[in-house]
Formats: C-alpha cells, sequence, structure tokens
C-alpha cells in the first residue's frame, strides 16, 4: 500500500496524526506522476519544485500544531483556473504562454485552508468536450480499459485530467468544472466521484469562463467524503462573483453519514430511454434497491421538459461561449498572429489559437445570437430553461433527491463517437439538466459494467442542499463498497 | 413660429432626436475598481477586469448606480426597480472583452421630460425616451504610427450614462437648448461635470426632414458630436444635405455619418448593410439590477433643487424676471452666489451686478464662478454701500473694478482712495457755485428757458466734486441755485 492510495480524508487525517509528512505524500504523488503522466497525459504542468515548496512549509505549520482544512494535502487543479505565477491553457493554443497575474478565488480558498498544487490538469479545450479529445495538449488516456481489450479509453470530459489523475491515484484530489456534466461524466468514466455544487456555491472568478450560467467548480475525489472536505474550502461568497451566492458552507463532511432513513428519493421516468443500455439500467435499479434497504422512499416522478434539456443546452452554452471567447483576439494576452490590418490579426490568431470544437461552439454560438435567429433560438431556449427549473422545483416538493445513472455509456474508446459531434453531445443527456436547473449533482461510483468498466449513478438535490446529496451519495458508496481499482494501476501495483 | 429650412420646392421640418452619453461622476468604473481620472498616463488606470483578461468577472458599481438614479429622478422619469445588463457584441481592438455591457431591453430609468426655453422665452417640453448605463471602450490611436495603432484602456469601462431623447426637436437652436439645459441639470445633480471638450459629455444626433404634416421620413445619425455648437450645425448641414437629396429625386438612406466641423458637413461612416449584428443578449455574469424602493425615495429627498424649480423661486421670491431667473439658474454656482449677494438687499439690483459687473468680470478675466473675481460677500457689502448712501452707483462700479484688481475688500477701498459719497451741502454749495460761476453764459440761457442745461449744471457739478456728490443733493442744491 502506497501512500497515494489513500483517500484525501485518510491523508488529511494522518498528517494530522504525523504518521507521515506532506513532503512524504507529495513526493509520493509526485513520482507517480513522473512514472504514469506520460502514458495518461493527465498534466499539462506539473509544479513539483513548487509542491514541494508548499509542502515543507505545511509540515512546518503541521510542527507547530496548525490546523487548516487541507493543511498539507496534494491536489490536482483543472488547468481552467487561473493560478498565479503558473501557466494556465484552458486547453487552447489560444492563450499561449499565458500565465496568470492573480489566483482564482477557488485555489485561493484551497492555498488559505493548506492545500498543495501539484499541478494543472489536462482538459478539453475551453472545458468543451465530454471525451478530452478536444485538448490543444493531447488526449488524456483513461487509467481503465476494457477486460481483455487494451484499447485506449477516454476518461471523458471536459475534466478528463483531473478524473484520471484521481482515478490513477496520481493525487488524492482534484478540482474541477462541469457546465454540462463536465465533471460528473468523468467521474463516472474513471470509477471516482465527483460533485457539481449549486450553481453560485462556488465562485466563477478567476475560472477561464465557458457558459457563464452554467460553469460550476466542484471536487473530484475518489470517495463521496473527500469531495465534501473538498467542496467546504471551496464554497463560499466571493464578492468579486456577482452570481456567487450568499449563502453559508455547512459542514458537507458530517453530512456524508446521515443516512437516508426516511428520505424520498424521485426516480424521473424521463431519464428511461431505450437507449440506454441494459447494464445501466440495471445498475440503476440497483441503486434504487440499495437506498429502500438503507430506508429511503422511491418515488416516481415527471420531469416532462427533459427531453428538451440537450436541444437548450446547446444553444445556451455555446452562444455564451461565443462572446466569452471573444476576448481571445491577440491583442492583450496569449497568443499572436499578425496580419495586414485589425481584422487580420483576429482572424489569424484565432484560426490559429482554437481547435474544431471551439470553433464549432463559437460559430453556432453567433448563429443563435444573430439578428432574426435570436428569437426562435436563444430566447426560446431561455424559455425552456425556464420549464427545465420548473420540473425541478416542482419534483422538490415531492421528494428530497432524484438518483439517476450520470451517463447513458461506460467509457467509450478514443476515436468513437468522434465522426458525429451530436452522439458525442448525447452523452450529457443525464448531465445537462442540473446545470440548466443550476442544482447540485454528485456522480459516485456504484459498479462495473460487463466490460469491468465503472459506472456511475447521479444525485441531483435541491438547490443549495449539498447535505442531502451528500448523504445520499454516501448511502450508495456504502453500499456498492466500489473498490476496484483501475486497470493501469492495478498492473502498476501487481 | 416653427422652424424651417427653405429648399427648391419649399420649406422643410426637421426632426432631431438625440443619444447623450454622459460620463458618469464616480471614483471608479463601472464594473471594476480602476480610477476614471481624466488625462492620467496611458494605460495606467486599467483593471484585469477592463482589461478583459480570463476569468475576470465584472461587480457593479453602486455609486454608478445613483447617479443613474439620481439623474433619472432630476429628469421627472420612471425608475425601474428592475433593469438589467446585456452584452453587446462587437470586435474592436479597444474594446478588450468584445462585448460591451448596457442595459438594451431594460434600461435603469424610463420615460421622462427636459424644460428647454427658447430665445423668444417659449416653453418647450422635450421628451425622454430612456436612461440606461454601459460602459464606455478604450481609446484608439491610428495616428502615431504608420503601421501600428496605440490603444489607451483608461476609459475602458468608465461609466455612461446613455440619455435618448424622443424626437421631438425641431430646429438647431431647440437641440442647443436642450443640450445647455441637460448638461446644466446633470451638473446640478452632479452626476456629469458636461465637459464636452473632454469627451464627458457626446451627442449622437438623429436627423430627418419633411414636409409639414407628413410622419417621419428616413433619418440618419451623426454620430459623437462633440461641442453643443457642433451639434447644431450638425443638424443644419445634415437637414441640408436631406433636403438636397430629397429634392433631387433620391432616397435618404438610413445611415451612421460623421460630422467634418472643418469643412461644416456630413459624410458616410457606414450604410445600415455594414451595421453590426451586436447580438444582444443578457450578460450571464450579472444578476437583474433590483433597487429597493426605500433607497430609490432617500436618493430623491436627498435631490438637491433644480434648475426649473429653482428659477420659478427666483422670479416668485426675488422678483426678478424670467429671462434673468434663467440666467442665474443655468449654473448651480452662479445661483448660490446670486442669493448670497441677492439676501436681504434689493434683488434686482443683485441680480443686475450679476449678470451685469459680475459676468463683465468674469469674461475678462477669464475666471470661473468658482472662483469667481470677486467674493459674492464683498459684493454684498458693495449693494450696501449703495444703500445706505456711502457710495452712489457711479463710483459703486469703480470700487467694483478695484475690488476685481485688489481682492479687497470694498469699504477698505472707499476709505483708502476716500470714495465716500460727500453729503456735505457746504461742499456741495461751493462745488455748484463754482460750476455756475464758470459756466454764466449758460446760467444765462438757463433763466432765459433753456432748461435742458439742467442735466449739463448735474453733471459739472458731479465732476467738480470728483463723482463723490449724492447725486439727489446735488439736484436739489442746484435747483435752489438756480432759482
Amino acid at each position: 500500500m502506497s501512500l497515494c492510495d489513500l483517500s484525501l480524508a485518510e491523508v488529511r487525517d494522518g498528517l494530522r496524526r504525523r504518521d507521515f509528512t506532506s513532503v512524504d505524500i507529495t513526493t509520493a504523488c509526485l513520482d507517480a506522476i513522473a512514472e504514469l503522466n506520460p502514458k495518461l497525459n493527465a498534466f499539462v504542468t506539473v509544479t513539483g519544485e513548487r509542491a514541494l515548496e508548499q509542502a515543507a512549509a505545511a509540515d512546518r505549520r503541521l510542527a507547530a500544531d496548525e490546523v487548516a482544512p487541507l493543511l498539507g494535502v496534494p491536489l490536482a487543479i483543472k488547468d481552467l483556473f487561473c493560478t498565479a505565477g503558473v501557466r494556465t491553457t484552458a486547453g487552447s493554443k489560444i492563450l499561449g504562454p499565458f500565465v496568470p497575474p492573480y489566483e482564482s478565488t477557488v485555489t485561493a480558498n484551497l492555498l488559505r485552508d493548506g492545500a498543495v498544487f501539484l499541478g494543472k490538469a489536462n482538459l478539453d479545450e475551453f472545458a468543451m468536450g465530454s471525451s478530452n479529445m478536444t485538448s490543444a495538449y493531447g488526449a488524456v488516456v483513461n487509467p481503465w480499459t476494457r477486460r481483455g481489450d487494451n484499447a485506449q479509453l477516454v476518461p471523458g470530459g471536459s475534466s478528463g485530467g483531473s478524473a484520471a489523475a484521481v482515478a490513477a491515484r496520481l493525487a488524492p484530489g482534484a478540482t474541477a468544472t462541469d457546465t454540462g456534466g463536465s465533471i460528473r461524466q468523468p467521474a463516472s468514466f474513471c470509477g471516482i466521484a465527483g460533485i457539481k455544487p449549486t450553481y453560485g456555491r462556488c465562485s466563477r472568478w478567476g475560472i477561464v469562463a465557458f457558459a457563464s450560467s452554467l460553469d460550476q467548480a466542484g471536487p473530484m475525489g475518489r470517495t463521496v467524503r473527500d469531495c465534501a472536505i473538498m467542496l467546504a474550502s471551496m464554497a463560499g461568497h466571493d464578492p468579486k462573483d456577482s452570481t456567487s451566492a450568499e449563502v453559508p458552507v455547512p459542514d458537507f463532511e458530517a453530512a456524508c453519514e446521515r443516512g437516508v432513513r426516511g428520505l424520498r428519493i424521485g426516480v424521473p421516468r424521463e431519464y428511461r430511454s431505450d437507449a440506454m443500455a441494459p447494464e445501466i439500467e440495471a445498475m440503476w435499479q440497483q441503486g434504487l434497491t440499495w437506498l429502500r434497504e438503507q430506508g429511503a422512499t422511491l418515488v416516481d416522478v415527471s420531469l416532462p421538459h427533459t427531453k428538451y434539456a440537450l436541444a437548450t443546452y446547446y444553444i445556451v452554452a455555446p452562444a455564451e461561449a461565443s462572446s466569452n471567447l471573444a476576448r481571445y483576439d491577440g491583442v492583450r494576452f496569449g497568443l499572436r498572429r499578425e496580419g495586414a490590418d485589425l481584422q487580420e490579426l483576429y482572424e489569424n490568431t484565432r484560426a490559429a489559437g482554437f481547435g474544431d470544437e471551439v470553433r464549432r461552439r463559437v460559430l453556432i454560438g453567433t448563429y443563435v445570437l444573430s439578428a432574426g435567429y435570436y428569437d426562435a433560438y436563444y430566447l426560446r431556449a431561455q424559455k425552456l430553461r425556464a420549464l427545465i427549473l420548473r420540473d425541478f422545483t416542482e419534483a422538490f416538493t415531492k421528494v428530497d433527491a432524484l438518483v439517476t445513472p450520470t451517463a447513458p455509456t461506460a467509457a467509450f474508446a478514443m476515436g468513437e463517437k468522434m465522426d458525429d459531434p451530436v452522439t458525442m453531445y448525447l452523452n450529457d443527456i443525464f448531465t445537462v439538466p442540473a446545470n440548466m436547473a443550476g442544482i447540485p449533482g454528485l456522480s459516485v461510483p456504484a459498479g462495473l459494467d460487463v466490460s469491468g468498466l465503472p459506472l456511475g449513478l447521479q444525485v441531483l438535490g435541491k438547490p443549495f442542499d449539498e447535505e442531502t446529496v451528500f448523504a445520499v451519495g454516501g448511502a450508495i458508496e456504502r453500499s456498492a463498497n466500489f473498490s476496484t481499482l483501475p486497470s493501469l494501476r492495478a498492473g502498476a501495483l501487481s | 413660429m416653427s422652424f424651417t429650412l427653405e429648399g427648391r420646392t419649399g420649406p422643410w421640418e426637421i426632426v432631431v432626436g438625440l443619444e447623450v452619453h454622459a460620463q458618469v461622476i464616480s471614483k471608479a468604473k463601472l464594473f471594476s475598481g480602476a480610477a476614471t481620472a481624466f488625462g492620467a498616463e496611458p494605460n495606467s488606470q486599467v483593471s484585469f477586469v477592463d482589461a478583459a483578461f480570463p476569468g475576470m468577472l465584472p461587480v457593479i458599481n453602486r455609486e454608478c448606480v445613483a447617479q443613474a438614479v439620481r439623474t433619472g429622478l432630476g429628469l421627472a422619469a420612471e425608475i425601474n426597480l428592475e433593469s438589467r445588463f446585456d452584452r453587446k457584441n462587437y470586435f474592436y481592438a479597444d474594446l478588450p472583452a468584445g462585448y460591451q455591457i448596457s442595459q438594451y431591453q431594460m434600461p435603469i430609468v424610463g420615460q421622462g421630460s427636459v424644460e428647454i426655453v427658447l430665445e423668444d422665452c417659449s416653453v418647450r417640453h422635450i421628451g425622454v425616451t430612456r436612461l440606461h448605463l454601459e460602459q464606455d471602450a478604450g481609446k484608439s490611436f491610428h495616428d502615431r504610427d504608420p503601421a501600428l495603432s496605440y490603444i489607451d484602456l483608461n476609459r475602458a469601462g468608465v461609466a455612461l450614462m446613455e440619455i435618448v431623447s424622443e424626437p421631438d426637436i425641431r430646429s438647431p437652436e431647440e437641440a442647443g437648448a436642450y443640450l445647455r439645459k441637460l448638461r446644466s441639470i446633470l451638473r446640478y445633480l452632479g452626476t456629469c461635470d458636461g465637459n464636452m471638450d473632454e469627451g464627458s459629455m457626446r451627442a449622437d444626433v438623429n436627423v430627418s426632414v419633411r414636409k409639414a404634416g407628413e410622419s417621419f421620413r428616413t433619418r440618419c445619425e451623426v454620430k459623437n458630436v462633440n461641442s453643443i455648437r457642433f451639434v447644431m450645425h450638425a443638424i443644419e448641414a445634415e437637414a441640408r444635405r436631406q433636403i438636397e437629396v430629397w429634392e433631387d429625386g433620391g432616397q435618404v438612406e438610413q445611415e451612421t455619418r460623421l460630422y467634418d466641423p472643418s469643412r461644416g458637413i456630413t459624410r458616410s461612416m457606414r450604410s445600415k448593410e455594414d451595421a453590426h449584428d451586436y447580438r444582444y443578449f443578457p450578460d450571464p455574469d450579472l444578476l437583474p439590477l433590483v433597487l429597493d424602493p426605500a433607497w430609490v425615495e432617500r436618493l430623491k429627498s436627498d435631490l438637491p433643487e433644480l434648475p426649473d424649480a429653482k428659477r420659478s423661486r427666483f422670479m416668485r421670491d426675488y422678483g426678478i424676471p424670467a429671462y434673468d431667473a434663467g440666467v442665474l439658474t443655468v449654473d448651480q454656482a452662479v445661483a448660490d452666489y446670486f442669493e448670497i449677494v441677492a439676501k436681504g438687499r434689493d434683488a434686482r439690483l443683485a441680480s443686475n451686478w450679476v449678470t451685469g459687473n459680475l459676468f463683465a468680470a468674469m469674461n475678462e478675466t477669464g475666471k470661473s464662478i468658482d472662483d469667481a473675481p470677486v467674493p459674492a460677500t464683498h459684493l454684498g457689502q458693495l449693494l450696501d454701500l449703495i444703500a445706505d448712501g456711502t457710495i452712489n452707483g457711479r463710483i459703486a462700479k469703480d470700487v467694483f473694478e478695484a475690488m476685481v484688481e485688489s481682492g479687497e475688500a470694498p469699504e477698505a477701498i472707499v476709505e483708502a482712495r476716500g470714495l465716500r459719497q460727500l453729503t456735505d451741502t457746504r461742499a456741495i454749495d461751493t462745488a455748484i457755485a463754482q460750476v455756475l460761476d464758470a459756466n454764466a453764459d449758460k446760467v444765462a440761457e438757463y433763466k432765459s428757458g433753456k432748461e435742458k442745461l439742467f442735466g449739463f449744471f448735474v453733471g459739472q457739478a458731479m465732476k467738480a466734486t470728483g463723482g463723490k456728490a449724492n447725486p439727489a443733493a446735488v439736484n436739489e442744491a442746484l435747483k435752489r441755485a438756480l432759482s
């Protein structure tokens, strides 16, 4: 058993007990990164020296009996968070060698609480993707493979680097962001936990924006508790983000142990589809059975506008993205490709800097906001969004939480689903509604499919009721007792 | 009598609506904490938010919102308790985010009105359609290098109020009166300094022409005119151009034009076809702006007295004519000055001194009312010296000049120069006797019936006393001496 195999909670507690030092665990992580990152490509940037300095500083504070929630705990940071003095790429070439002179609020909160940063985790370009194949810094490899098949699988996206790093035991936890499922789907694909909290729970200040009304930061960890511990540090009101909520941060960790006795768990009938793999359906039923066995009541609910969520999402998100990405113009920072005039400077810079998926979404977004199309697309999408939210609001008058599959499939192979972007977009079908409604969603590993790949269940909760989400997630986790190691790690250790 | 321009086919009316961009007086920008001082080193007042660095977010500046509400209240306009910010998307090098945050569909201020008084003292009300808050862009300099443009982002993100008028304006004079009145209100409120030469107030002018009784014809927008005089010239130039187009059988095309003050003409900037598609949509980084009605009420109760109310009060309380009251209330500092002078004194006399001698002295010395060539208290004292007979009106003018020159109080000047009015009848009698002796021929003429010569004797007697004699006393003594 290596230090890398410890959960984040175990690392935290072990450090406090002085079982090992932060330099020990940080070194173990850096060694694992050195060994496995060449295969996984989970990190775009590794900040080893800096991490060891932070670890040494944490050890001094630990030695002085200082207590901070994450003192000495090493983490991976999705490369969408601006980190002062450390290159930030957003998975894109357009940011060039950009080094932010400021620290995002979420990462600043983590540093405040004593965390050590190992480096910047790979991601789909500007967080646009469900496979991590759109990164300008190369695809990330899922540490899991199908039984008896060496085909490289995608880790999901957009937080593919964060998910792969945590699953492969390169870091006990990672920050991530979720605009349409970018935390939950890769968590499901990589057999780990991840929560997208309520919109407004974490500050967006200093996170490279994709779709401002949907983007939300959240943690990824190997356990529900690890996510709860990290979220408590990441969350909190920030006056620098007008959409950040002025609500207290409760004891999420304690909520993981609450149990589900007496809770009413909703099962949305619209999430059932013929297209869903039978084993996903079976896993869902299994999860619901576990909850019932632990004292929850299952309730059939209807979310009638679910079928519009994906289409709505693929109007709203690109619309906002087309505007948010206008600032990457080669004028003030990042990549610049000169041209004969300003127009050419824009064209050359953006053509060289943006990959296909980003261009596709900028084009879609520009189109749906154009004069004459705005009412038909953007305005209707906003109306549907309100209806999707109303579906959830009504459901939550009857139930405390909803449980669904996280994704319609297990991890797919690289190259699969690549020819048709719409097929790729369908992977977000269960995760997108939570972003449209701004509600919290957790993915928790629940079991394996026939080929030995992990599958996740998703717990959706009321706005700012992450505690119930953690309670339900904790209950599923206990029943599932998910302990299988990813193939890569199992191989490495055997 | 309505204003028209004469074309080959007869008279044409002009129809004008103004969009005024007024820079909000505020220490910080609309969505960032960066400073807004005029004339700072280029790019020295730019935050990461203003420069649209990755991950930066706007946060509304409460003071700018208060200023917009005050302005709305000052324009007797509806205050929208819920408004919204939208993004206006276009690419330009001095627009860092690639969009301007503005209020497109739900402005903070709705319909209001501005009362204007014209030369002939007639009064008109110009409707205000709306007022909204928006960010300014940076500034591009294309003339400093043959190949490069220089960008200064100090202005980027500075709060502007766009005040849109109804197309109610019918002449260049009305446009000028509207702008002057608007500027006066903004300055009273302390929400915009109105300095057009520093660019803190600029106007886009929408102009069309029509024959009497017609509905509106196609309009053109003349962008970014930066003085009231140029606005008035631009309106006439653009109206004349449109009249010529129509009279030549052509069609005025809706387009954006620029006014060239050196040539006195407008020229095309971009046609309707080239107009940007701004792809407005609600800014997802900002929540709807919701105002507390009690807060708005507080701002309302704290508003200063505005020009119209002040003008009425001056007419009522001081009994001065409408024209004078109008002149005295254009600028709040002038009005305050006048009130100090007029308080407890002859208000008409005070008004004459302020609008006459004081304004003349300001013109001559180039000083403003804030740095008045004579303090209001001194001018009041001067009026007191006239009222109590210490000096006469003619001497008072000399004393005033000395006050402008020396900065001393009038009393000191009167004493030091011995300008005290002569009321000693003996001295006056002596002076009169000298005058009559020296002009025996005129005395004879007078006595034979040429009574007009009385004024001549008064003048000579005043001269003989160095102007210091009390004119009434001179009159009386002369009558006695000549009878």
